[in-house]
């Protein structure tokens, strides 16, 4: 038997990378690059703006009964909530005091949603799994036929979720390029690049802030509807501070301040992870690596090692990612 | 970080915990060689008494029944099965003490997977009959007992604020990596206490400890310490030192930190796994009363060490040299610069110490609960409340802050429910910005 079935490794990484997971990784990743690559807000709690999507979305189904479009629209509200909340009293601040609170309110949100005391609400730590009949009238695909090009195939249901989500990931794209290019993002790059000298210009730079952060607020917020589309299910524990950090790591690797390298960072990330878990894998199954050494299960702790890595690395030899423009880049708190 | 050492025997434990007024921390009996079960009620002051006689029956996927027992004495039931695999353990409510049932009858049986070399452990969540009624009323005994143990905490959570906050001071660097110097040194602790340098090199078996077999926790401390300090000093040579002489921006270096933080964190888990475990000694231990005061001989005893660091570290901050040079970078490192401190060398020691001190507040929280692998990463945030609160870049405030955090943590389950204990401390953090960006003991700056 051959160590490693490369054509079944390299199906998978394409299926991955290709994958819903990428388009909900990119889309929040876009929202990601509003907030630090243009309005240089250190945004740590990006999850807890997916998860915000995720739940408000769902609990206008579950529990109001509300149809489809206006749950998309509670799911925008919350994030709109959300990043409101956050604001107000942080954006005054220090942009690392903002990177503290904004990792704080994400868990804030985590903790609350899995909480037994909103158990009625939000289903506690089972998550919310009954939203999605009205989502999937919708669906033109047939659930039981799969589509897609060669052998990257998807089933009927995951594919319709994989198309709204890169849809809507181009749209953003789309969105973030056109709103840089307004009046609007000169005075937001203006702020980053130096606040005091926009603030003397007579530019409210606390009100741009706050845009900023409630645009790529709400497009996180996508990801996180997006993600509960695809999956048919929203679970708190989803939304943990380490999806932030793989959020940032697809920016980083992708480019930071260029509009379409979240997406290029998204497809580079997941294709890199499924290749480096399903070759670990495959070489403990047939005993290359022995079980002595590590297990299967060890071998997917290993793919937090490769971002972590990655992540550092990059921050230190690469900043501007693989895409990335150096002045863009031009950004250091203090 | 594979432990090496171990019986190849898959061990199984189970844990249950009674929520009463108090719910506490799930309590784990572990030993090398058993499976062990230990079930325990709380009685409204807040102490675990064991629960004898409850009986547990464990069968294994087939239904095939492996074993089965009562809890003895010590409230502890105790099997060794013969493989890793999947069991079912039921438990026999019928044998539970009159007025305490199962809080969710479909978890009974609990199903528990064991890998080889590996624990096992469930949880069975039991509630008494006289909660409901009992927990109208908050007593001055419950408050007093909640103040004690927030103290308890938060001096811990303080232990490793302070080298949070002199780091930020030093460097101005926010350090999202220093719960895994929290992690490392309860790691190491419990890696001594357990195994000895023969858990990493075999030949050393025959030695004596701390070589060959495992040492007293006490003696674990102080090696994790040294470990936790050595970590520190390594970070900030090989990492942390290149990048400021780079020229590294200081938000660059934090996402650094981050990274840094993941590989830590998830080398933790790939050596130690996921499941909880206790250190070798003082894990039972019943509470003695000191006036209305219910705690633990080995909480006293770690709370009080505690303190006498803290103070000492506090002595050494304002007497000595270094601790003179450590609050003049702080304060203003331009300015000690060039009345010829040696800023780098100052950061250097700065990192170790606070390193060290993580380590230490590590093996002291895990001490009084469980050894983790993700017990850096969970206080991180509530480390980060303290620091924040007392005022970034200032020891003193850390320190403050920090105690304060444990004790709004504790008193807020008056009124919150405690999944969400932490959720006040966090919030906590963000009002305190709002209404005193600097902190209690931080100067007045330009923040915005």
């Amino acid at each position: 038997m051959e160590s490693v079935d490369w054509g079944f490794v390299l199906e998978q990484t394409l299926i991955q990378a290709l994958g819903l997971n990428a388009a909900v990784y990119a889309i929040a990743a876009i929202g990601l690059n509003m907030h630090f690559g243009y309005a240089g807000l250190l945004n740590f709690g990006q999850a807890g703006f997916v998860a915000m999507g995720a739940y408000g979305m769902g609990i206008a189904v579950n529990q109001w009964g509300y149809p489809v479009w206006v749950a998309v629209l509670m799911g925008m509200l919350f994030s709109v909530g959300f990043a409101v909340l956050l604001g107000l009293p942080t954006l005054r601040l220090r942009a690392d005091y903002l990177a503290i609170v904004t990792i704080a309110a994400a868990e804030i949100v985590r903790l609350v949603a899995r909480s037994t005391a909103l158990r009625d609400i939000t289903r506690g730590a089972e998550g919310l799994n009954e939203f999605i009949g009205p989502f999937r009238e919708f669906n033109p695909f047939n659930p039981s036929a799969t589509y897609g090009i060669w052998f990257v195939q998807y089933r009927g249901n995951t594919f319709f979720a994989v198309v709204i989500g890169w849809t809507l990931a181009a749209l953003f794209v789309l969105i973030t390029y056109l709103l840089i290019r307004s009046p609007w993002g000169r005075v937001v790059k203006a702020i980053r690049e130096d606040e005091l000298a926009a603030r003397a210009l007579g530019k409210n730079a606390y009100r741009f802030k706050m845009q900023a952060l409630i645009i790529g607020g709400v497009m996180g917020g996508f990801a996180g509807m997006v993600d509960a589309i695809g999956k048919a299910t929203v679970q708190p524990d989803f939304f943990g501070a380490a999806l932030t950090f793989f959020f940032w790591l697809v920016l980083i690797l992708g480019g930071v301040g260029r509009v379409w390298a979240p997406i290029a960072g998204s497809i580079l990330y997941w294709g890199l992870i499924t290749f480096v878990q399903n070759t670990g894998r495959q070489l403990v199954d047939n005993g290359v690596i022995r079980t002595t050494i590590m297990d299967t299960n060890q071998i997917d702790q290993i793919r937090f090692w490769v971002v972590g890595g990655a992540l550092a690395l990059l921050m230190v030899y690469r900043p501007q990612g693989i895409f990335g423009s150096r002045e863009e880049m031009a950004l250091d708190a203090r | 970080m594979e432990m090496p050492g171990r019986p190849r025997t898959a061990m199984l434990f189970v844990a249950a915990i009674l929520f009463f007024l108090l719910p506490t921390v799930a309590a784990f009996a572990q030993d090398s060689e058993n499976v062990a079960t230990r079930i325990t009620v709380e009685d409204e002051t807040g102490e675990r008494v064991p629960v004898e006689g409850v009986a547990i029956t464990v069968t294994d996927d087939q239904g095939n029944e492996v074993g089965a027992g009562a809890t003895d004495a010590e409230g502890v039931f105790m099997l060794e099965v013969p493989e890793a695999g999947t069991y079912q353990l039921l438990l026999d409510d019928t044998t539970l003490p009159e007025g305490v049932s199962l809080t969710n009858s479909d978890r009974n049986p609990a199903t528990v997977i064991l890998r080889e070399g590996q624990t096992g452990a469930t949880i069975f969540a039991l509630t008494s009959g006289d909660a409901v009624a009992a927990g109208g009323g908050v007593t001055l005994r419950q408050i007093a007992q909640l103040t004690v143990e927030g103290i308890k905490f938060g001096l811990f959570i303080a232990m490793a604020a302070i080298g949070l906050s002199l780091i930020f001071g030093t460097t101005g660097l926010v350090n999202f990596a220093h719960g895994e110097l929290i992690g490392w040194g309860m790691l190491m602790a419990y890696f001594f206490n357990f195994y000895g340098l023969a858990g990493v090199f075999g030949w050393m078996a025959s030695w004596p400890p701390p070589f060959g077999g495992g040492v007293n926790v006490i003696f674990a401390a102080v090696i994790a310490m040294v470990l936790g300090g050595a970590l520190g000093w390594l970070l900030d040579a090989v990492i942390f030192s290149k990048l400021r002489a780079r020229g590294v921006g200081l938000i660059s270096q934090m996402v650094v930190t981050i990274g840094l933080s993941l590989i830590l964190r998830y080398f933790f888990l790939f050596g130690f796994g996921g499941s909880p475990r206790f250190y070798q000694d003082y894990t039972a231990q019943s509470a003695i009363h000191i006036g209305i005061i219910d705690i633990t001989p080995k909480d006293l005893v770690i709370s009080g060490l505690s303190v006498l660091i803290l103070i000492g570290v506090g002595l050494f901050l304002i007497m000595t040299r270094w601790g003179k040079a450590m609050r003049a970078v702080s304060d203003n490192r331009d300015l000690a610069e060039s009345s010829g401190i040696d800023v780098q060398k100052v950061i250097r020691y700065v990192w170790v110490m606070g390193a060290g001190l993580a380590a230490l507040g590590g093996v002291f929280d895990s001490l009084a609960e469980t050894v983790r692998w993700d017990l850096g990463f969970r206080i991180l945030l509530l480390v980060f409340a303290g620091v924040v609160l007392g005022g970034l870049g200032t020891a003193f405030g850390a320190l403050v802050g920090s105690v304060i955090v444990g004790i709004g943590i504790q008193l807020s389950t008056v009124w919150l429910p405690t999944e969400l204990k932490n959720v006040g401390a966090l919030a906590l953090l963000a009002l305190v910005l709002i209404v005193r960006p600097q902190g209690l003991l931080g100067r007045r700056e330009r923040v915005g």
